[in-house]
């Protein structure tokens, strides 16, 4: 018995103590995969298709970095993680990236010693409720029952929310989406409050998606991007860059359909700069000259992704926004590929 | 060992440390301890370092700053505004509330069940065997959940009570039974003897635990008269004057009433909810639980010899008081020690209540204080800390009243 718990307690400690803080890229290299932390099912964000592959704008996220890292998009780990889980996942390194719809925040960044490479979606929390419940307004909702995903930054919003508009209200702390998405259809509670992107998710998969209504108010701001760990600055750079790589594309036009044609060299020499026939950005991440080019193979650019995954065209039908580019009266601004 | 010669204490050799049966039991205890401290040790300098690799402190600061979330479920006042601390002080409670309902629940339903499995009746018995055998051999995380989810399925919403002809009806008007829970009349003072609520609930309670001791003292001195004269006095109308008067004068003095449940907006306002979370997991564990402590019971019956029985009905005794003079105070030595883990399962199992969403100490401080905070490793330990702590005061009290019960060897 006290045998077997030293043991027990030795092989604890040898794994513990191979959860190494810096050269996160050598491990992945040498691991041959990615290990990265999604959410449990969030359609059009990160979600299991009916074949059981990953798909989503989060998961293309990882994906993105595969390809950039390891050359393989399909080399990637996924590790469904809820809002509770996903901070010890990355923080003990059982993850090396989290692209899971996580809120930049202060705390989360200086104080969980978290280093948020960008933001990749623009969001606000926002309310649904059903339509025959007759609320136009989220200032209605005195006294309604709220159902919340636990663990999140919407629990502190929405106590916000309802404080200063001195308002009371019940809620009921769900621990994933899926459950919350029961609780909320048997009527167990009258709203429903997550990102307006989730909510749009989650709508978008009940069997009539019209009745619910998505209320006006958005109660607080929710960048949304992936987020690596503090202290090894070089593993940072490389998601970053991947993330800014895929708005730089967009910005100046580089899709998948075209791609090949511009890496063949154009007269636009930040493009010959992102697809590495110019300079040695590669070189200066750790990677090759054509990183970019594996990055923008997997979904194109960021546009072409936002498409294909949450955009009108799909049953989310999430239209551009802030999500724009700064051009067109959006807030994605890459900094300069040089 | 003893019949071998023994060396002088003086000629003490170190091989005799391995060699020498006396030394050697010694020497690997010693060993075993000495590794499990380097093991123990190890792991706290690779956590310490990790930590400060990663720039973390461990502080419990956090505990003083404004939790920021709210909690439906407060025994306790609390608001988003009240600190961490405090949140983890209305998770305890909840905590508690949920493990002393389901302890009494399962103790009642376990009996209840223990017993009547053993009953003559062949369907009653076998309705018993099937309880037990379906309800503890399915994980109880499963009740809790098939509970739960029953209940919001099956049971209307609010807004079905609302309107002119509605789906739904309350019960005597004073009951509704919803999917967000089962609302009753609430009782309220309309003077109270304290400002703070709690403390005249506690008054209440004190009123009641001396009405007990009175009735209890009474008792024995009727025992004590029947033990001289043979002749037991009528002591049921005192028992009872004992039992409500006090209480009675009391209520009267502070005013009770009743404040019933009204559909208000979208809720139903007023009255005492009891929300479907509690519900589920109170249930779940008491039935689960319940069916261990229905095998104890039957356990511990079966351990009195037939004889006993068979001896009391000789003297004369009916089957009732068979069961209540002489087996049960025998079954009782077996039944309780084993009582005592189920009652420590029952405490921790509550921390399954996540699943339902029921703001228990796992949720408050190691859910939404731990995420919010990120002290992982802190709340944590507290965590260890209260269940240790609960789980030992509960063993200690049932270890008492153990010692009261079990044979009294002369």
């Amino acid at each position: 018995m006290k045998t077997s718990f030293v043991l027990g307690a030795l092989a604890v400690a040898g794994l513990a103590a191979g959860a190494a803080y810096a050269g996160t890229l050598d491990d992945v290299k040498a691991r041959g995969t990615l290990n990265c932390g999604v959410s449990t099912g969030l359609v059009g964000f990160a979600a299991p298709n009916a074949s059981g592959e990953w798909e989503g704008f989060d998961v293309g996220m990882c994906r993105a970095v595969a390809a950039a890292v390891l050359g393989d998009a399909n080399a990637v780990e996924f590790v469904p993680t809820t809002g509770k889980t996903r901070f010890t996942a990355l923080a003990s390194g059982e993850v090396d990236m989290l692209a899971r719809n996580t809120t930049w925040t202060f705390s989360r960044d200086v104080d969980l010693k978290f280093e948020f490479t960008g933001v990749n979606y623009y969001d606000g929390q926002g309310f649904m409720v059903p339509s025959d419940l007759g609320v136009s307004s989220a200032k209605e909702l005195d006294g309604a029952t709220v159902c919340i995903q636990t663990g999140t930054t919407t629990e502190l919003n929405l106590a916000d929310f309802f404080r200063s508009n001195n308002m009371s209200y019940e809620p009921v702390p769900i621990e994933t989406n899926a459950e919350a998405q029961q609780q909320y259809l048997a009527g167990a509670c009258d709203v429903y409050t997550t990102d307006a992107s989730g909510l749009a998710a989650t709508r978008a998969t009940f069997e009539n998606p019209d009745a619910h209504v998505v209320l006006p108010e958005i109660i607080s701001k929710e960048p949304l991007g992936p987020l690596v760990r503090h202290g090894d600055n070089n593993w940072g750079d490389i998601v970053r860059w991947t993330l800014n790589a895929l708005i730089t594309a967009e910005e100046l036009g580089v899709t998948s359909a075209n791609m090949a044609e511009m890496a063949s060299g154009t007269n636009n020499p930040e493009i010959n700069r992102l697809m590495g026939t110019e300079g040695t950005l590669g070189e200066m991440l750790g990677l090759d000259a054509t990183w970019a080019q594996r990055v923008l193979a997997v979904g194109g650019n960021y546009g072409e992704m936002f498409e294909a995954n949450i955009g009108e065209s799909t049953p989310i039908g999430l239209a551009r926004g802030l999500n724009a580019q700064w051009k067109n009266g959006g807030l994605l601004y890459s900094p300069p590929f040089r | 060992m003893a019949s071998r010669s023994h060396p002088d204490a003086g000629s003490f050799r170190l091989s005799m440390l391995i060699n020498d049966t006396r030394y050697r039991r010694v020497t690997f205890q010693i060993i075993a301890l000495l590794l499990l401290c380097l093991a123990v040790g190890y792991l706290i300098s690779n956590l310490l370092t990790n930590l400060s690799a990663a720039g973390l402190n461990i502080s419990y600061d956090f505990l003083a700053e404004p939790a920021g979330y709210d909690i439906n479920q407060r025994p306790i006042e609390y608001t988003s505004q009240s600190t961490h601390l405090r949140a983890s002080i209305v998770g305890v409670l909840n905590t508690l509330i949920v493990a002393i309902l389901a302890c009494v629940t399962a103790t009642v339903f376990g009996v209840i069940a223990g017993i009547l499995r053993l009953s003559k009746n062949w369907l009653v018995s076998k309705i018993m065997a099937v309880y037990v055998e379906v309800f503890r051999n399915v994980p109880v995380l499963i009740w809790i959940i098939i509970i739960f989810t029953i209940m919001t399925a099956s049971m209307p919403a609010p807004k079905a009570f609302r309107g002119a002809n509605a789906e739904s009806s309350m019960l005597f008007d004073m009951f509704a039974f919803t999917n967000r829970g089962v609302y009753i009349p609430a009782p309220q003072f309309a003077n109270p003897l304290f400002e703070n609520g709690l403390l005249n609930w506690v008054l209440v309670i004190a009123f009641l635990l001396l009405s007990f001791l009175g009735a209890r003292a009474l008792g024995k001195r009727a025992s004590a008269e029947q033990a001289s004269t043979g002749q037991r006095p009528t002591t049921w109308h005192l028992t009872l004057s004992i039992w409500v008067a006090p209480i009675g004068a009391l209520m009267v003095i502070m005013g009770l009433y009743f404040d019933y449940p009204a559909l208000k907006g979208f809720n139903f306002r007023g009255g005492l909810q009891i929300r479907g979370s509690l519900i589920a997991l109170w249930i779940a564990l008491a039935i689960y639980t319940g069916a261990f402590i229905a095998e104890n019971v039957r356990a511990g019956i079966l351990a009195v010899s037939r004889g006993q029985t068979e001896a009391a009905a000789a003297l004369g005794l009916r089957p009732n008081r068979v069961m209540n003079l002489v087996i049960l105070p025998q079954a009782l030595r077996v039944i309780i020690p084993p009582m005592i883990s189920h009652y420590l399962n029952i405490t921790k199992n509550s921390s399954l209540a996540i699943a339902v969403g029921y703001m228990d100490v796992t949720g408050t401080l190691g859910g939404i204080t731990l995420n919010q905070t990120g002290r992982a490793i802190e709340t944590i330990l507290l965590l260890m800390l209260f269940y240790l702590t609960i789980s030992l005061s509960i063993s200690a009290i049932m270890n008492v009243y153990n010692n009261s019960i079990k044979l009294k060897e002369r």
